[in-house]
């Protein structure tokens, strides 16, 4: 996909609702929280919207069938063309790329982009929704559970270029710190790395504190195509260029060390917003880290850092806040929470602030004009990136 | 540059009953290389693939996981829609129009065999504080929403049950179509009542199936053989509560038909629509779908039916192609099998069931109870 | 399109973050019992159809045997089988009897059950490369035959590279299931007298 798209799309506002462990609100009430400041910080009402996309990630959390339709009220689609994207854990970026679509193509002006997680519902845990994501005929049979995933690519990551886990554990102090001055934080603190190794050992090489916690929350967003963008906005955020890429099911049969499909996505995205040197042009990132070592392995397929070589940048402070180069300033997913789909449109919400210079205590240095947010999900499969800039 | 979109490919399997011998990959290869060689081109044409399906449709969580391979999209640009087959066409037609791509496929499939708790899986989309605890089959929401409509119109109930034995007659003429019959409307009316008003043979029957669909750009479709042009796409939702909805109407194919047509440039829906393939999920929803999108005012629609103005050999012919209660119900693919009769209506490949001078087609589809999301498609030949 | 009116954005000051964001956070307590609930326990209930490709795998299992397929044109011998090569997006017929051993691509070792509950022994899954497949060509399943239940003890006999072979169920138990193979098990050298 070469051609680079005939039309333009700003985010011209932007919501949140708390992230917590267990809400009291309903996935639907929380979905609104989150649009109504969205429409609320864009100036504009329910009504002004076209379109409604919404990202939710299984609906085993909700226990609700088709949950998409159940949430569409809170999401404001009553009435509405309305449509849930779903990609896993990639669903939050993706919603934007869904809502882009929408806008990029002509046929809506003004679309709002909600994503909305309730995990606390699933009971007796919520990681029992990811029990049926293994295949059904030759995995399930073998009993196994999400941390497999993580702790067999983690150990992959780091068998292959040498990394320790003192090198991982720095992402979890780094953003958890990172997360403290965020207002929608669950579980931001100020730990060290000897806290994080000392947590007990979930799934070695995995320790509890490298893993981001169960979360219920929302995210949202408004989009506009440029003309209305410029005439209801002082500073829109431009969605430079989108990208994603969804590698096989037979995850065994590929190299979990490196996440080639991040770097597909990444490249498309690029592409599009005119980006050939991400390191140079690149002043801010958001990758997904859902769990710690994964902010590494993304950046590493985000082309920010070289292969393997991530935990080195890390820990020289390259992607601190005040660093050459940013790495969830939010707190990502590990300081503030990951309701799945909300934590990933919390990343572009994030770049919407820092570029507008509106993230207050988090504000990233200098003069930050482009930034990449990043999410990914299925079996180690997905990744989905924006670019988004000034300009 | 245009912004004109085509279908350039159809594949699908046959919907049957039972697909024992293969599995939902098997089955989505099939419909994949079918709509692929029915294009024209190669799985590495095509840039961007999108699919269709629901996890608990699956029986797996974020099912999603599992659908580049027999798409032949490994490493490529594919996301899933959990929702209406017509609104990944929409999605399809909007990506294409962006300008960053010429080919997108779309596909859905089910295998509805494989579901063994049906009713347990429908009753999990029903709002589980106020109203999962009824424990009534989940048709009951059909049950209600027939009896109002039957209400509201003063449609008989002869009139539902003609839907029922048109259709399954029309499946009949389609080779593909797993359940065709001749019927009458006492035979219907005899059927075991599975939640009053609501008949057994007035429920279309489920069977498997896998549908993909090859969209193009005008450019790339005018390198195709035989293009189908989409001159509109809609789609909308209405309250997601059973209170509160006008029961009576299906609003949200009015809405999605609205759009459509407004995109098309149709102002006499009536007059222009040659044909249609609309969702009759349920036999009342025909009838219901025909007055929402328009082809119909609400005080003609039992006439036409009980006159036969849409048999295939009528004045509107709706469901050439045996509908859903011919053809077999299919969960997420079920719109796309609509889509993909329309096509072949308007290519003019349609054999015994070719409806005459099929120009320009109307798609609606639903996404079945409890639900009030469906959308609308308006195809033409030029 | 809908025309849309323009209104004055909020003034910055009062966007987020500095607004307070909405929600209320519930204890552990006041979730299981302060709050009104409703609770469902779902019977959901399928059976997949195997197919042409892991019918033919899971008889093979059956019988204590482990088959790959070969694509002719990518040359990629791979398992488990499929109907058809993903990335030639062509069929793939030739079929391969693989060998019951393999190389450890990557493990772990697991502590915790699904629900977050301790594990006394750990379960170890790990990615199987069965010899006889293309390179890094693998499947999930878990290491057993291992003494210990630390992660020291445990990574003394378990590393990435280390070569293991199948521990199979006896015939009149097995199912044609992954579960056939009950784990793989080191390989342990011959030591020379």
């Amino acid at each position: 996909m070469k051609r680079k798209p005939s039309r333009r799309v700003a985010v011209i506002g932007a919501g949140l609702s708390l992230f917590m462990r267990r809400a009291l609100d309903t996935g639907k009430e929380l979905a609104y929280y989150a649009a109504s400041q969205a429409l609320q910080t864009a100036g504009i009402r329910l009504k002004d919207i076209q379109a409604v996309v919404m990202a939710t990630a299984p609906d085993a959390f909700d226990g609700v069938h088709m949950k998409g339709e159940w949430l569409l009220d809170g999401a404001g689609g009553v009435g509405k063309p309305y449509l849930r994207a779903y990609v896993g854990g990639g669903s939050g970026v993706f919603s934007i790329i869904s809502g882009w679509m929408m806008v990029a193509s002509g046929v809506f002006d003004l679309v709002l982009v909600v994503a909305e997680e309730k995990m606390s519902s699933c009971q007796p845990h919520p990681q029992g929704a990811f029990l049926t994501i293994f295949d059904h005929i030759i995995e399930r049979p073998l009993g196994p559970n999400l941390l497999w995933i993580f702790s067999l690519e983690q150990q992959r990551y780091m068998a292959a270029y040498g990394i320790r886990n003192e090198d991982i554990a720095l992402v979890s102090v780094k953003n958890k710190h990172n997360a403290l001055a965020h207002p929608a934080a669950q579980v931001a603190a100020q730990l060290t790395v000897k806290d994080i190794l000392d947590s007990d050992v979930v799934a070695w090489p995995v320790h509890r504190l490298m893993v981001s916690p169960i979360s219920d929350g929302a995210a949202a967003v408004v989009l506009a195509s440029e003309q209305v963008a410029r005439r209801l906005s002082d500073r829109p955020i431009w969605i430079q260029g989108v990208g994603w890429c969804l590698d096989t099911s037979y995850w065994g049969n590929r190299d979990l060390a490196y996440p080639r499909y991040v770097e597909k996505a990444a490249w498309m995205a690029y592409e599009m917003a005119g980006v050939t040197e991400p390191r140079k042009q690149i002043h801010v990132a958001e990758p997904y880290d859902p769990f710690a070592y994964k902010e590494l392995h993304h950046l590493e397929g985000l082309q920010l850092a070289d292969r393997g070589q991530a935990p080195e940048d890390l820990a020289r402070g390259r992607f601190d806040r005040t660093g050459e180069l940013p790495s969830c300033p939010s707190g990502g997913l590990m300081g503030v929470g990951n309701p799945i789909a909300a934590a990933g449109l919390m990343k572009v919400c994030e770049l919407f602030w820092q570029l507008r210079r509106e993230a207050g205590a988090r504000q990233v240095p200098g003069n930050p004009e482009r930034g990449v947010a990043q999410a990914w999900g299925d079996l180690m499969q997905i990744g989905t990136v924006a670019v988004l800039g000034v300009r | 540059m245009s912004d004109r979109v085509a279908v350039v490919g159809v594949g699908a399997v046959p919907p049957r009953p039972l697909s024992v011998d293969r599995s939902y990959r098997e089955l989505g290869f099939e419909s994949a290389t079918r709509a692929y060689g029915d294009a024209g081109v190669t799985h590495q044409d095509i840039e961007s693939f999108i699919s269709v399906c629901e996890d608990f449709h699956e029986g797996t969580s974020i099912t999603d996981e599992y659908t580049p391979d027999q798409l032949g999209a490994v490493l490529r640009p594919v996301h899933t829609i959990a929702g209406d087959g017509l609104q990944g066409v929409a999605a399809a037609v909007m990506l294409i129009r962006t300008g960053i791509a010429d080919l997108v496929a779309v596909e859905a499939h089910c295998k509805t065999s494989n579901i063994l708790t049906h009713e347990q899986v429908l009753a999990m989309a029903l709002d589980p504080t106020y109203e999962r605890a009824l424990r009534v089959t989940p048709h009951f929401v059909a049950g209600m929403e027939m009896r109002r409509y039957l209400h509201e119109t003063g449609s008989p109930e002869d009139a539902v049950a003609m839907v029922v034995v048109k259709n399954r007659r029309h499946a009949l003429g389609n080779p593909v179509a797993a359940y065709g019959g001749i019927l009458s409307p006492d035979d219907v009316l005899a059927s075991a009542t599975v939640c009053e008003p609501l008949r057994e043979l007035e429920i279309s029957p489920n069977s498997d199936g896998a549908v993909v669909l090859v969209l193009a750009s005008e450019e790339a479709a005018r390198r195709t053989p035989k293009p189908v042009w989409i001159r509109g796409v809609g789609w909308a939702s209405g309250s997601p509560w059973l209170a509160g909805r006008s029961w009576g109407q299906a609003s949200y194919a009015g809405v999605a038909a609205e759009m459509a047509y407004r995109m098309a440039g149709i102002t006499q829906p009536d007059r222009e629509i040659r044909f249609a393939e609309i969702d009759d999920t349920y036999a009342y929803k025909e009838l219901q779908h025909l007055e929402a999108a328009q082809l119909a005012p609400r005080a003609d629609v039992t006439r036409m039916v009980m006159e036969g103005d849409t048999r295939r050999d009528g004045r509107l012919p709706v469901n050439p192609s045996g509908g859903s209660l011919g053809m077999g119900y299919c969960f997420d693919a079920t719109a796309l099998y609509r889509t993909a009769e329309a096509v072949r209506q308007i290519r003019g490949e349609a054999g015994r069931a070719q409806v005459a001078q099929a120009t320009t087609g109307l798609v609606v589809s639903w996404r079945g109870i409890p639900t009030q999301s469906g959308g609308a498609l308006v195809l033409s030949a030029d | 399109m809908a025309r849309t009116r323009a209104k004055p954005a909020i003034a910055r000051a009062q966007a987020p973050p500095y607004v307070p964001l909405r929600g209320h956070p519930l204890n552990e307590e006041e979730f299981r019992g302060q709050v009104g609930s409703t609770a469902w326990a779902p019977r959901l209930e399928y059976a997949w159809d195997a197919g042409v490709a892991i019918s033919r795998f899971l008889d093979g299992l059956r019988q204590g045997k482990i088959y790959g397929v070969r694509c002719r044109r990518c040359g990629r011998t791979v398992t488990p089988p499929r109907a058809f090569c993903e990335l030639d997006f062509k069929p793939m017929d030739e079929w391969v009897e693989l060998l019951d051993t393999g190389t450890i691509n990557t493990f772990s070792i697991c502590y915790v059950t699904w629900d977050m509950k301790p594990l006394r022994v750990p379960q170890i899954p790990a990615v199987i490369e069965i010899d006889g497949t293309s390179p890094r060509v693998g499947f999930l399943h878990l290491v057993g035959g291992v003494r210990g239940r630390t992660v020291t003890e445990i990574r003394r006999q378990v590393r990435a590279g280390l070569p293991v072979r199948a521990v199979w169920k006896p015939p009149a138990k097995r199912e044609g299931a992954i579960t056939d193979i009950l784990y793989f098990e080191p390989v342990r050298k011959r030591t020379k007298k």
